[in-house]
């Protein structure tokens, strides 16, 4: 219990972490950035033929521009503490509660991700293990190292255009039914298969190739069975971590998958507010899909946990 | 470097996107031209590759995204891999105070997805390079830093090291003797899956607009003008990507090994 208790207090140190880092950087965003803050802010709110000194300075007023930096930087934190993220610059909307719609649209395409990315990768991967040095698997390697090389734009352009617009099954942007979901779901699946699968590969190969695995054979249970019983649960611990690893991939893949395919989640917001410089909307975007990953990586280590009792006692 | 067929190819590759980026520019036609009458144009005659919706020259277009990304991509990795590797050493060396606070600074870098830093460091200026090129040297830096600290410190636990140290020689000499053969060539390979990565996030952030902006002749910001177009010029969107693709491969087979 107390490596477990060690591992989730590692990952909550990470979580402050982000939020240390993205807050900091938000910070100094608004300090650092040419120009008059609250000259911007209230250009973005009124426009920029209407706004003059006066409405500057009620901002200024309002936001608490005027004060110094240092008592500023204690009332950042404090919000952030109270998870208190602000008005979107652009809208006015709350952040928190553009945030609830957004997370809902991220976490629904990541979920769909990794589940096609599990029905793809692994399966492909295991096949080749077991027949390692085989034609399949030269043939999984090649293509594995092909879509490696290949941005998530790119596969997500050729996706779009093979399968939405040459044959017209499937729409290309936006939110809805189910359909909407396959392209971006699909584009995030093959970069996260074409790695999964060779893990998967080198793990079964590992297993396959171990004296326990032989010893299964030689006392008569088939191939199938030898691995159901012997081989799967072993070749799973490396390929269930490497999914740690693997979240990067997702979480980078979601930013640029989601503004191509028009995905209305975090992703997207995040590209909209940098562009828009609409600091309260960077700051928040950051932070969730910065502590999406760290809850993702901490649910990995528990799976990880409970496949492999080794871990356990370390 | 033992030159395998896999190695020889992704060299090839490379040096094909090089020779395309230097010589380029010998077409003589100027990357930024606009010339409307001529958009759109399929390859041949004056534009050996076509033009852009704009009526600019493809291939300068083209050649000039090898060069940029190309010249962008080895700075970042170098950016990444010198401090690093230095550090890596550094803290595996002199071990207590000092590696622990290096590591506690990889720890707090890695924290954040590395795409996820380097947007939040050109969110301090959209559209410039500095910011990016400071933000993937900030995001690559760790992992050079990991792989060359645990090497050295694996091998600063091996009885040759330590015979060595009670034969009197110096820090120096087991630096360069016992660590640097073992480090070198595990940096060597991660700084062409660096590389790699720079040219895939430039890339991906200029698609997005957030990095390079039009009329910026890059691959990504190419690919961003020419999709609308898709129906009418696919080759013109579709080179981009092939070149991405050819610079990212050739990098990931020179680098020879998988990824650790």
């Amino acid at each position: 219990m107390g490596a477990l208790i060690r591992l989730l207090a590692g990952r909550a140190a990470q979580a402050v972490l982000v939020a240390l880092l993205v807050g900091t950087a938000c910070f100094l965003m608004v300090r650092l950035l040419p120009g008059d803050m609250a000259y911007r802010i209230a250009a973005s709110r009124y426009g920029y033929d209407l706004v003059d000194s006066a409405a500057a300075e009620a901002v200024r007023r309002e936001l608490g521009l005027e004060r110094p930096w240092i008592a500023q930087l204690g009332a950042w934190f404090t919000d952030l503490a109270r998870l208190d993220l602000g008005t979107s610059l652009a809208s006015g909307e709350a952040v928190t509660d553009a945030l609830a719609v957004q997370l809902g649209h991220t976490l629904l395409l990541s979920v769909a991700a990794l589940l096609l990315s599990l029905l793809i990768g692994p399966p492909l991967g295991a096949l080749a293990g077991l027949r390692a040095g085989g034609g399949w698997d030269g043939a999984l390697l090649a293509a594995s190292a092909a879509l490696r090389a290949l941005p998530a734009f790119v596969i997500g352009i050729g996706l779009m255009l093979w399968l939405g617009v040459s044959w017209d099954w499937l729409p290309v942007a936006g939110v809805g039914g189910w359909r909407e979901v396959v392209l971006p779901a699909l584009t995030l699946a093959l970069g996260l298969a074409a790695a999964s699968s060779r893990v998967t590969r080198d793990a079964v190969a590992g297993v396959v190739a171990s004296p326990f695995f032989g010893f299964a054979r030689m006392k008569g249970l088939s191939d199938a069975a030898a691995f159901r019983r012997h081989g799967a649960r072993n070749a799973a611990i490396p390929v269930v971590a490497y999914l740690g690893l693997q979240l990067v991939v997702l979480i980078e893949g979601v930013v640029v998958v989601e503004s191509l395919f028009a995905w209305p989640g975090i992703g997207h917001a995040l590209v909209h507010a940098v562009l828009g410089r609409d600091i309260p909307m960077v700051q928040g975007t950051a932070l969730a899909m910065g502590l999406l990953f760290v809850t993702l990586n901490a649910l990995t280590d528990l799976a990880c946990w409970a496949l492999d009792p080794r871990r356990r006692h370390a | 470097m033992r030159l395998s067929r896999k190695r020889l190819a992704g060299g090839l590759m490379l040096a094909a996107v090089a020779a395309f980026a230097l010589l380029g520019p010998l077409h003589g036609a100027d990357p930024l031209r606009q010339n409307l009458s001529d958009a759109l144009l399929p390859p041949g005659g004056a534009h050996p590759l076509g033009t852009d919706h704009l009526g600019r020259d493809l291939l300068a277009r083209l050649a000039a995204g090898a060069r940029l990304s190309f010249g962008f991509a080895l700075l970042a990795a170098l950016a990444a891999a010198v401090p690093g590797t230095l550090l890596g050493l550094l803290a595996a060396l002199s071990g207590g105070w000092t590696e622990r606070l290096l590591l506690g600074l990889a720890d707090a870098v890695q924290a954040l997805p590395a795409l996820l830093l380097v947007v939040l460091v050109t969110a301090f200026a959209p559209g410039a390079f500095l910011p990016l090129y400071l933000g993937l040297a900030l995001a690559l830096w760790v992992e050079f830093f990991r792989i060359s600290r645990n090497t050295a410190a694996g091998v600063l636990a091996r009885p040759q090291v330590e015979a060595a140290r009670l034969l009197g020689f110096g820090r120096w000499h087991i630096l360069r003797r016992h660590l640097w053969p073992e480090v070198a060539p595990l940096a060597a390979t991660l700084f062409a899956f660096a590389a790699g990565t720079a040219v895939t996030t430039i890339a991906a952030l200029a698609f997005i607009g957030v990095a390079a902006r039009p009329p910026v002749p890059e691959w990504g910001s190419m690919m961003t003008e020419l999709l609308p177009y898709h129906a009418e010029a696919p080759l013109a969107l579709l080179l981009p990507g092939m070149l991405i693709f050819l610079t990212v491969l050739g990098l990931h087979l020179l680098a020879g090994r998988e990824r650790a």
